[in-house]
Formats: C-alpha cells, sequence, structure tokens
C-alpha cells in the first residue's frame, strides 16, 4: 500500500482554503513567472487571485480576450524560458488544444489547469469528470501526450501543481491538473509548502535574444523529409520515459480485496467512504486512485488484476477512463462501470449499494 | 573599389523560397537592416507567421519563434509581459492577421502591448494557392473567387490599420509600399520609427502595414505587380500614417 498523500509536501501551517486558491498559491510558491486567463465558471477563483498576488509579486497577470489568446499567451512566455500557465474549464480548454498541440511540437513547458464542468457544448457548471479522454489522449491534433494529474483534495490541488512546474521543466511538455468543480469550490485545510528543489536541465533553448550567441529558434513545422517523424519517436521516447518513472498512483486495502474500485478526483473521495462502509460490513474491498491519469497506473491495476477479482470503476462521467483500466487489467479479471454525467456527483449509498450488488453477483 | 550596398550582417547570406518578384525578401531585408542599424538584435525576439513566410527565420539571424496561425500578437504579449526590456516584433501576412488573427490583433493593440508588429499586405492567402483574403481587392480574381471578389456577398476589402487605429492603445501606424524605390525607402524609415518606439518604451503597439507583391497569385509579372501596387492598391488602401 502506497502511503496517502504521498505527494505531500510538508505539514507545517494548516490554512483553509478552496481549491482553486490553493493551486494558485501554489503555483505563486512553485515559481510561476506569469498567469494568462479568461474567465469561465467554475474556476474563476483562479484569476481572481492571481489577479491580486501576481502583481503583489512583481509579477506577470493577464486577463486575455480569450482561451485561444491565453493559451498563445502561455506559448510565449514559456518559449522565453519563463514559467507560465493559465486555468480554464471545459469549454475554453477545448479552444486551448490548437496551443497545447503547437506547445508539444514545439517541446516547451507548461502548466494548464482544467477544473471541469459537465458537456458537452456548454453543458452546465456542475462538477464532472468527461474531460478524461480529451487530457490523456494529448487532446489536439497530432500524436502527442501532456501529464496529467488527478487530485482528490485541496492539498493535492497544490501539491499536483508544484510537480506540474517541476516535471514540465524537466520533460519540456504540457502538465495539466485535471480537477472538477467541486475540488476548485470546495474548502480544506491546506499546507502550502515549496518543493524542494531539484536539477532541471538548463533552459539554452529559450529566446532571449542572440546577444554573443547563434540564433535560438523554436519551432514544430519540419519539413524535410523524415524529420517529423524522427521528432516524433524522440517525443513517444520522451513519453515512454515519463510512462515508467512519473506514475503516481495510492490504494487502499487491495491485499485481500474481492472487489477493487478504481475511481480518481472527487469521485476517488466518494468511493473511499463508501469502501470504509463496505469494510465494516465484512465485504472485502478496497480501492486504487490514480493520482496521474497519464501516465496510467497500468502496471498497478494489472498487478492488481493478477489474482481474480472484480473491478469497479466509478466515474463523473459516462465511462472514460474504465477503458484504460480495461487496458491494464486485459482480460484478467472482469471490469464494471458506475458513472453519473452530465454533473451527476454519485453518493456513497449509491456506490455502497454498487459494491454490495457486485458481492452477490460474486457469490451467484 | 568603393563599396556602395552590401548585405546586413543579421540578413543571412542564403537564397530564399520565395518566388520571383514576391515582396517578402524586401521585407526581410528591411527588418534585417534596421535591427542591424539601432544594434538590437541581441535584445530582439521575432515571430513568424503562418504562411509563406512562416521559415523568416531562415533568413532573419535573430532568436525567432513559429507560431499558430494568428496567433502571433497574443504570443508577442506572453513575450513582452515576461521580457519587458526585449523587442518583440511579429511579422504576419493579410490571412494571419486581418483574418484568423483579427482578435489577437485588435486585442493587444486594445490593451496597448509595447509590441511591433509588420504586417504585410498582399490580398491574398500566398501559400495555401492564392484565396481570397480579407484584404483581397473588389472584382479581384483568386483561387477562391474565381468569378471576382464579389464585394456584395463577399465584403469589401478590410482596412484593418484604419480599425486600429482609433484605439488608444495603438501608438504608430503606418502604411507604406515594396513597389518603387522611394516608397521602399519610406517603408524602412517607417519601419525603423517602430522599432525606434518599442526601444524607447513609447506606450503601445506600433504596426507598420507594407502593401507587398503576389506575382504568382495576381498572375502578373513582378513589373506589373509592383505597379498594381501603386495604381490600385493604394486606392482602397492609401499610403501613409495613419496615427504617431
Amino acid at each position: 500500500m502506497v502511503e496517502k498523500g504521498q505527494i505531500s509536501i510538508g505539514t507545517e501551517e494548516r490554512v483553509l482554503m478552496c481549491g482553486n486558491e490553493a493551486l494558485a498559491e501554489a503555483a505563486i510558491l512553485a515559481g510561476c513567472d506569469a498567469y494568462f486567463g479568461y474567465p469561465i465558471t467554475p474556476q474563476n477563483e483562479i484569476p481572481a487571485y492571481m489577479s491580486r498576488r501576481m502583481p503583489e509579486e512583481g509579477r506577470v497577470f493577464v486577463q486575455s480576450e480569450s482561451e485561444l489568446a491565453a493559451i498563445n499567451m502561455v506559448f510565449g512566455a514559456s518559449a522565453t524560458g519563463k514559467r507560465a500557465m493559465t486555468s480554464s474549464s471545459s469549454p475554453g480548454i477545448s479552444l486551448m488544444q490548437e496551443g497545447m498541440s503547437f506547445l508539444a511540437g514545439a517541446e516547451l513547458p507548461a502548466v494548464v489547469v482544467n477544473v471541469m464542468r459537465g458537456g458537452p457544448g456548454l453543458g452546465n457548471i456542475a462538477p464532472s469528470q468527461s474531460d478524461y479522454f480529451q487530457a490523456t489522449r494529448g487532446g489536439g491534433h497530432g500524436d502527442y501526450r501532456t501529464i496529467v494529474f488527478g487530485p482528490s483534495s485541496v492539498q493535492e490541488m497544490a501539491d499536483c501543481i508544484s510537480l506540474a512546474f517541476e516535471l514540465a521543466d524537466k520533460y519540456l511538455m504540457t502538465a495539466m491538473i485535471l480537477a472538477d468543480g467541486f475540488l476548485g469550490q470546495m474548502m480544506e485545510p491546506v499546507v502550502l509548502k515549496k518543493r524542494p528543489s531539484v536539477e532541471l536541465p538548463p533552459k539554452d533553448w529559450a529566446l532571449t535574444g542572440a546577444k554573443d550567441r547563434e540564433q535560438n529558434i523554436v519551432r514544430s513545422l519540419w519539413l524535410g523529409e523524415g524529420v517529423l517523424e524522427d521528432l516524433n519517436f524522440k517525443l513517444d521516447d520522451k513519453y515512454k520515459q515519463i510512462q515508467k518513472n512519473e506514475v503516481l498512483c495510492e490504494e487502499y486495502e487491495v491485499d485481500d480485496a474481492e472487489i477493487v474500485v478504481v475511481a480518481y478526483g472527487v469521485a476517488a473521495r466518494i468511493v473511499s467512504g463508501a469502501v470504509t462502509r463496505a469494510r465494516e460490513e465484512g465485504i472485502k474491498v478496497g480501492w486504487i486512485r490514480p493520482i496521474t491519469l497519464w501516465p496510467f497506473p497500468t502496471e498497478q491495476i494489472s498487478k492488481a488484476a493478477d489474482e481474480f477479482r472484480l473491478f469497479l470503476t466509478v466515474e463523473m462521467s459516462t465511462g472514460q477512463m474504465v477503458e484504460d483500466v480495461k487496458l491494464a487489467v486485459a482480460g484478467k479479471s472482469p471490469v464494471v462501470f458506475y458513472g453519473r454525467p452530465g454533473g451527476g456527483v454519485p453518493t456513497v449509498e449509491e456506490i455502497l449499494d454498487k459494491i454490495r450488488q457486485l458481492t452477490l453477483g460474486a457469490k451467484t | 573599389m568603393k563599396t556602395v550596398f552590401k548585405r546586413t550582417p543579421t540578413l543571412k547570406d542564403c537564397p530564399t523560397h520565395y518566388c520571383p518578384g514576391c515582396g517578402h525578401g524586401i521585407a526581410h531585408r528591411l527588418i534585417a537592416e534596421v535591427i542591424d542599424e539601432l544594434g538590437i538584435r541581441g535584445s530582439t525576439i521575432g515571430i513568424a507567421p503562418v504562411g509563406c513566410a512562416v521559415l523568416e527565420y531562415d533568413y532573419i539571424d535573430v532568436d525567432m519563434i513559429e507560431v499558430a496561425h494568428g496567433r502571433a500578437p497574443a504570443v508577442a504579449t506572453g513575450m513582452k509581459r515576461t521580457n519587458p526590456d526585449k523587442i518583440i516584433f511579429s511579422y504576419q501576412g493579410d490571412g494571419d492577421l486581418a483574418s484568423i488573427g483579427a482578435g489577437e490583433i485588435l486585442h493587444a493593440g486594445h490593451r496597448g502591448e509595447q509590441i511591433t508588429v509588420i504586417f504585410i499586405n498582399n490580398a491574398v492567402f500566398g501559400m495555401t494557392g492564392g484565396q481570397m483574403a480579407p484584404t483581397t481587392m473588389a472584382d479581384q480574381i483568386t483561387a477562391t473567387t474565381p468569378k471576382g471578389r464579389n464585394v456584395a456577398e463577399e465584403g469589401y476589402p478590410l482596412c484593418v490599420s484604419e480599425l486600429l487605429a482609433v484605439l488608444p492603445g495603438v501608438s504608430y501606424i503606418e502604411r507604406c509600399a515594396l513597389s518603387t524605390t522611394p516608397n521602399i525607402r519610406k517603408a524602412k524609415k517607417a519601419l525603423k520609427h517602430a522599432f525606434e518606439q518599442q526601444r524607447n518604451k513609447a506606450p503601445g503597439l506600433s504596426l507598420v502595414e507594407l502593401l507587398s507583391t503576389c506575382p504568382t497569385y495576381w498572375r502578373m509579372s513582378p513589373a506589373d505587380a509592383t505597379k498594381w501596387i501603386d495604381n490600385e492598391m493604394t486606392k482602397v488602401f492609401p499610403l501613409g500614417r495613419l496615427k504617431g
């Protein structure tokens, strides 16, 4: 079992904050030089907080004219070697996909926060987990990935964003926080602390003016025969390294479990409550909570599936992460799904009932 | 023998991929000369557009970035806000700036971003094969207006510089033409002024619109193309300083 809160960065002074504000302050602590964003619910606390705090720190805040502009401002700031971020919610993140593809092609670091709401279309402003596919499959055009974190507490909102800045710089790519309206809005005690500094590759590619050196060029257009193919293979190698080195997940009472519930984000919080209650009823059930959604904890789930167990995936969607769970389980055990889309949030009772049904099903 | 003209160092010593008679080569040289004359190569960052000039970094020897179609003013904003001491310029065609990037240039001007924009207006989309641009002239035949631009259905040529000139955040706008030698000399003066504005931290955005040739998609000889700028384009896009 992995210890809960394994990516926590300290336990000193606890403050009560909502997820969006904790994330914003943690980004400042992580050395974010510039924030660019456009208003959209349910993440408006982030730009509001940044508009006050960034100038206090002598850093940059710009309210952009659109999400398209916001992500391209991030692109520009990042190309000069600065740490830059944006945040939005589902429809706005769709607009940002063009820029995220260019960030991937140009190999620039960036941090993007998606506080998900219900979709498709304008959907609603209730919490949802329906952008999992978009986030974990790249999202924009071309052959690329982004690192995706699925925090499940206000503390993790803060912890994940500091790690996101670090990994974005380490691998020169976008790291995304995939939260939801619940996590953004709810208040919890949180400890805000700097991550210990690690050695990162120098940004000698940054555009700083070609003073006493040859010009630097940041580009994603490669017309020569085979050149882009080489770049795609290079990116793929990088993504494989990330899959090997950067997976984060948490497990609870999986060892003797007959049923394993897989959930992330706020859904995992509800699952945790249901599993505790089921254990009290004597049901042998545990859970696995991916913290990184890409790279996905495929190995951890596959290992759990080596013994015959029932896997239940719970999401606030009609079933997206469940496909990754099935890929990991690879037919070794049955995988069932329970989801509430369109802003629906499952209750502990609902999930508990589902677990009880599975127990009956397993016996018959 | 006395040297009366030579390549300026910031212009790379290589042939360009541009068509014979294209205005991009002239515009590149003028920018490189201005950068060298102002001595700002070491602090300048350029933004290449999507369009024929996407490979501009192969010709102008400064730090450069290639960005999505139309988004250069947003990218420039991100660069300038985080690097107020650097000189940031974008180089954008009429499809890039006046069509898909109309929102970005409007708002960069609206915010008064202290950047320099070089706007190449050749009245067509060049790289994609000569389609209608917002700046295409009335009745002009293009790949997507085979009977000529019908203003009743396709709109009149869009005068972006005039639109931007009304914004308080825009401090300097001038329209020049890469047609005759006197016009090219005026264009260089305008470019120099635009870069000086930024170097001197004059508040606001500076933009130079350059009427430029596209002989290939105008289906004209280079000589006729330069005449067409002076005789036809300047009627819709009058030359001169619009602001500042």
